[in-house]
């Protein structure tokens, strides 16, 4: 069995951030980065698969070569080769017919994406990437297992769960619940993460639909009303009258 | 040209998204000087599709076939792109959902159209069009411009307002022609999650997290949201659903539901930041917390430093003099 992985490097979740570049870009100066937490989740399930049984996990990043990083922590925890695209991921259809490319000439059982990147939030790439390739998309998925070469999945819908079935190949898009909890490298893990293949290939052409001309922050909340703990009814009058929110 | 809006139902049903979706597909057709169409899938009664026409719905095509009761987003893909080629539909608007997030990127890609996901505002400019997003999980708001000629956008919940636009409904069914290999996702089982008004639906949220102690002092949260009404439900942090003190569908933020409702009542609860990711749309935020310097109350309008078990019975009462 073969598994990709699609992988998103992104700012730290607790990072604060602020724009430079006329507001196109954020400052990268003192942010950590991560992989994004839904592709984390959705890894260590495909490394569960792979050794509940057997195949290969390749994890893949279109970005720059400072993403490298972030595809050896994906292979410190356990992925066995990583490929990265060289190209500046500004626009999710460019990166779907890069990553669609890739998976035309390996031919992978399991496409695994995040339920979103967390800096864009766009939960687009999977979906075009199976359109792509023609063949089936599951959105939002907390629970796979493997059945021969089918796989039951459940993907969570507005008010709800569904039970699905679906041959391989297929694109998945895991979210809270796919595993219980992101693996965490271990120091044999990155050790051997150092020999593991990191394949850099140029990235084929493709429109850009998309393009981010400008950032801007929400804007900055009035104080606090603060009310004494004896007057609830003080803040229930406010809400009804002065917010008409109740 | 058209503007094409794919209004999802829920057994049947619209809810109040769909009719925000519906005003503000109504707003853009008025910005392009041209007509709004509108297409339904599955099986909603003649009756439930005229309420759309309250606002702005004229033309509404009807898709309504047994095979399309469950998603097979292949096949959803198909049917709204033939749509929108037999209507030269140009752009095209959906509710940013569950479903729209499986078929609209893979409509992109049919259509060789732009897709900005989560949009909150109406373009600012028409062409290229411009319009502004919610980014970087709620903590900035992008402003992207789309330069393809077909444009697709999914609208955030809660972010448009209703608008009243009278028009007489025409229902028109429409044949799409797709095979069995579209439908190569079997759905197997539906489970509802319960018949709660979902988290995301709700105009009033009382959340509450681990400063309420235990599966059973929680309960508060079901009073005091059933002392507010039937608008009103409860929601949750991650550590709290993590621990089984209530159920997951009601956890919030970055790793939970996106809610954006009117009034949230944040009840022990610290504010980390990825629980703000969430909330933060929330147009009134209260928050109730032992810890003055807690986080939360700097996204918090109105705050009470204080036991939150205190504070609740006389909340629940104030509320029920109202
Ligand atoms: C990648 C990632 C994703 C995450 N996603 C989410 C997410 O989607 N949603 C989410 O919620 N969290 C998420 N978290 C977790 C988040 O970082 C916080 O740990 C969590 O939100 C804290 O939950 P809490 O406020 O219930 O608990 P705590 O942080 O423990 O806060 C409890 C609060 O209750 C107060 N308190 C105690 N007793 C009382 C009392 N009697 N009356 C009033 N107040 C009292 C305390 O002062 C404290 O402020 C995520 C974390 C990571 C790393
Ligand atoms: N630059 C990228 N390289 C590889 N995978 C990506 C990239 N951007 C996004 N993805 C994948 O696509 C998913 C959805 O991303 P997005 O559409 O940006 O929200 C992410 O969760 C990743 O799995």
């Amino acid at each position: 069995m073969k598994i990709l992985v699609c992988i998103s490097h992104v700012l730290d979740t607790t990072a604060k951030i602020s724009f430079t570049d006329g507001g196109k870009s954020y400052d990268k100066n003192n942010i950590q980065f991560i992989i994004s937490p839904y592709e984390e989740l959705a890894l260590t399930r495909a490394l569960e698969l792979k050794e509940a049984g057997e195949g290969t996990i390749t994890v893949i990043n279109v970005g720059e070569a400072e993403t490298e990083p972030t595809l050896r922590k994906a292979l410190a925890m356990g992925a066995d080769d990583a490929i990265r695209v060289n190209a500046n991921p500004t626009d999710a259809m460019f990166v779907a017919k890069q990553i669609a490319e890739v998976v035309k000439q390996e031919n992978y059982d399991i496409i695994f994406t995040g339920k979103e990147s967390i800096d864009y939030n766009g939960g687009q790439v999977g979906e075009m990437v199976a359109e792509m390739l023609d063949i089936p998309s599951i959105t939002s998925v907390s629970h796979i297992d493997l059945n021969g070469n089918t796989a039951d999945l459940q993907r969570e819908m507005d008010g709800g769960y569904e039970k699905v079935s679906c041959d391989f190949p297929f694109v998945a898009s895991g979210q809270k619940g796919i595993a219980p909890e992101a693996r965490i490298p271990a120091m044999r893990g990155i050790m051997m993460a150092r020999k593991k293949p990191l394949k850099v290939i140029e990235a084929v052409e493709a429109n850009l639909a998309t393009e981010v001309k400008n950032h801007t922050l929400p804007e900055p909340k009035g104080a606090c009303v603060m009310i004494e703990p004896d007057n609830a009814k003080e803040l229930i009058r406010l809400l009804h009258e002065e917010a008409k929110a109740l | 040209m058209s503007v094409l809006v794919y209004t999802e139902n829920w057994d049947g049903k619209f809810k109040k998204l769909s009719f925000e979706l519906v005003s503000y597909a109504n707003e853009i057709a008025k910005m392009y000087g041209t007509n709004l169409v509108t297409l339904s899938i599955g099986d909603v009664s003649d009756d439930e599709i005229k309420t759309l026409g309250k606002y702005g719905a004229s033309k509404v095509i009807n898709v309504n076939d047994a095979k399309f009761n469950t998603l097979s987003s292949q096949a959803y893909a198909k049917v709204i792109s033939q749509v929108a080629d037999k209507e030269s539909a140009n752009v095209l608007v959906f509710a940013n959902t569950y479903t729209a997030r499986a078929v609209a990127p893979r409509v992109a890609v049919r259509m060789e159209a732009g897709l900005v996901p989560g949009v909150v505002a109406l373009p600012t400019v028409t062409e290229p069009m411009l319009v502004t997003k919610k980014a970087y999980s709620g903590k900035a708001f992008a402003d992207v411009e789309v330069a393809s000629t077909n444009k697709i956008l999914t609208l955030n919940q809660n972010s448009f307002k209703l608008i009243e636009a009278e028009a007489d409904v025409t229902i028109e069914t429409f044949t799409p022609e797709v095979s069995d290999a579209d439908f190569k996702a079997k759905s197997v089982e539906i489970q509802k999650a319960s018949d709660k008004l979902d988290v995301v639906d709700a105009e009033i949220l009382v959340s509450g997290g681990r400063g309420l102690k235990s599966a059973e002092r929680i309960a508060v949260i079901d009073e005091m949201a059933a002392a507010i009404g039937p608008n009103c439900t409860t929601a949750c942090t991650k550590p709290v659903s993590d621990l089984d003190w209530r159920p997951h569908y009601e956890h919030v933020g970055q790793t939970g539901k996106v809610v954006a409702p009117n009034l949230y009542f944040a009840l022990g609860i610290s504010g980390a930041i990825q629980h703000l990711a969430g909330i933060n749309s929330s147009k009134i935020i209260v928050a109730v917390n032992t810890d003055k310097d807690a986080p939360i109350f700097e996204a918090a309008d109105y705050g009470i430093i204080g036991d939150a078990f205190e504070v609740i019975p006389k909340l629940i009462e104030a509320i029920k003099e109202l």
